[in-house]
C-alpha cells in the first residue's frame, strides 16, 4: 500500500461522521437521503463526506443516476488496518516471541 | 516468560524509543538480536510473516539485511550498516527500508542492561528531522490511530 492512500484512508477516518457513515455502509449500501437520516446534517454536507471517503477509495458509489448508492470497499479498510496493526503490534509481537526463544536458551545454558 | 510491557516515549525531537525487559541475562538478549538463526525465531515473526532472509555482517562498517515474507507474497525488506558494537551492552546501525514509509535513513541505538539476571533492552531510532519522526509516531502509535484503528476492526468484524 502507497504512502499516499494510507494519508488519505487516516485522513477520511479521521472524521466521526465519516466513520458513522462507514459503520451504517457496513450493513449495506444506502443512499444520500438514507445516509443523511441520522444525522443532523443537509444532503449536501453528507455528499461532501461521501466525497472524501470515495475519493480514498474507501466507498463506490452506483451508477443508478437518481439514488447513487454508496457502498463500502473493504481493500483499503483492510489494507489500513494490517498496516498499522502490523506497525503497533510489530515489536510487541516480536518480543513475545523473543522471550520465548530467551527461556530456550536459558535451559539450554542451564544444561550445559 | 513475558516480563514487561513495552514502553514508547520521545526522548528527544528526532527520537522515539522503545523499552522492554526480558527475563534473561544480556548476553542472551544480546546474541538474539545478533544472530541470523535466532533473529529468525522473533523479529518481525508474526501473523503468518516470517524472517525469510536474514543476513548479518556483525562488525562496524558491516552490512545486514532483513527481508520478512507475508501472506499472499507480500513482502518487506530493509538493510543498513553496524556503526558500534559493544557485546553484549550496545549496538549501533542505520536503518533504511526498500519501500520507504518514512523519508531518509534512520539509525538505531539499542542498549542492554542487566538487573538481577533480567536485561532491559532500549531502542532508539533517530531520524532525520523532527516532521519525519512526528510522521512515524502520527502513522502508528498515537491515539486518534488508536481509535481509528479500533473502528476498523469493529467495521472489518462486522463485514465478516
Amino acid at each position: 500500500m502507497t504512502p499516499d492512500r494510507l494519508d488519505s484512508t487516516f485522513a477520511a477516518l479521521a472524521d466521526p461522521t465519516r466513520r458513522a457513515i462507514l459503520a451504517r455502509l457496513a450493513s449495506g449500501e444506502a443512499s444520500v437521503t438514507e445516509l443523511a437520516k441520522p444525522f443532523a446534517m443537509s444532503q449536501p454536507a453528507i455528499s461532501k463526506h461521501l466525497k472524501v471517503l470515495e475519493r480514498a477509495g474507501l466507498i463506490t458509489r452506483g451508477r443508478d443516476a437518481q439514488r447513487r448508492p454508496a457502498r463500502l470497499e473493504a481493500a483499503p479498510l483492510a489494507e489500513a488496518t494490517e498496516w498499522l496493526g502490523g506497525y503497533r503490534r510489530f515489536w510487541e509481537d516480536s518480543f513475545a516471541h523473543l522471550d520465548d526463544l530467551l527461556d530456550e536458551l536459558k535451559t539450554k545454558e542451564a544444561r550445559t | 516468560m513475558n516480563t514487561g510491557t513495552l514502553q514508547v516515549t520521545t526522548p528527544s525531537e528526532r527520537e522515539i524509543a522503545m523499552t522492554r525487559t526480558f527475563d534473561a541475562p544480556r548476553s542472551l538478549v544480546f546474541d538474539a538480536w545478533t544472530k541470523p538463526e535466532l533473529l529468525k525465531r522473533w523479529l518481525g515473526v508474526r501473523n503468518g510473516w516470517s524472517l525469510a532472509v536474514c543476513e548479518v555482517d556483525l562488525r562496524v562498517g558491516g552490512a545486514y539485511r532483513f527481508v520478512w515474507r507475508g501472506p499472499d507474497g507480500a513482502e518487506m525488506a530493509m538493510g543498513g550498516v553496524y556503526r558500534e558494537i559493544v557485546a553484549p551492552e550496545r549496538l549501533v546501525s542505520t536503518e533504511k527500508f526498500d519501500d520507504p514509509w518514512y523519508a531518509g535513513e534512520a539509525l538505531d541505538t539499542i542498549v542492554l542492561v542487566e538487573e538481577d539476571g533480567k536485561t532491559t533492552a532500549t531502542t532508539t531510532v533517530l531520524y532525520e528531522s523532527q516532521e519525519i519522526r512526528d510522521a512515524v509516531l502520527e502513522s502508528g502509535m498515537a491515539r486518534g490511530v488508536a481509535e481509528s484503528y479500533d473502528v476498523l476492526a469493529e467495521l472489518l468484524a462486522s463485514m465478516a
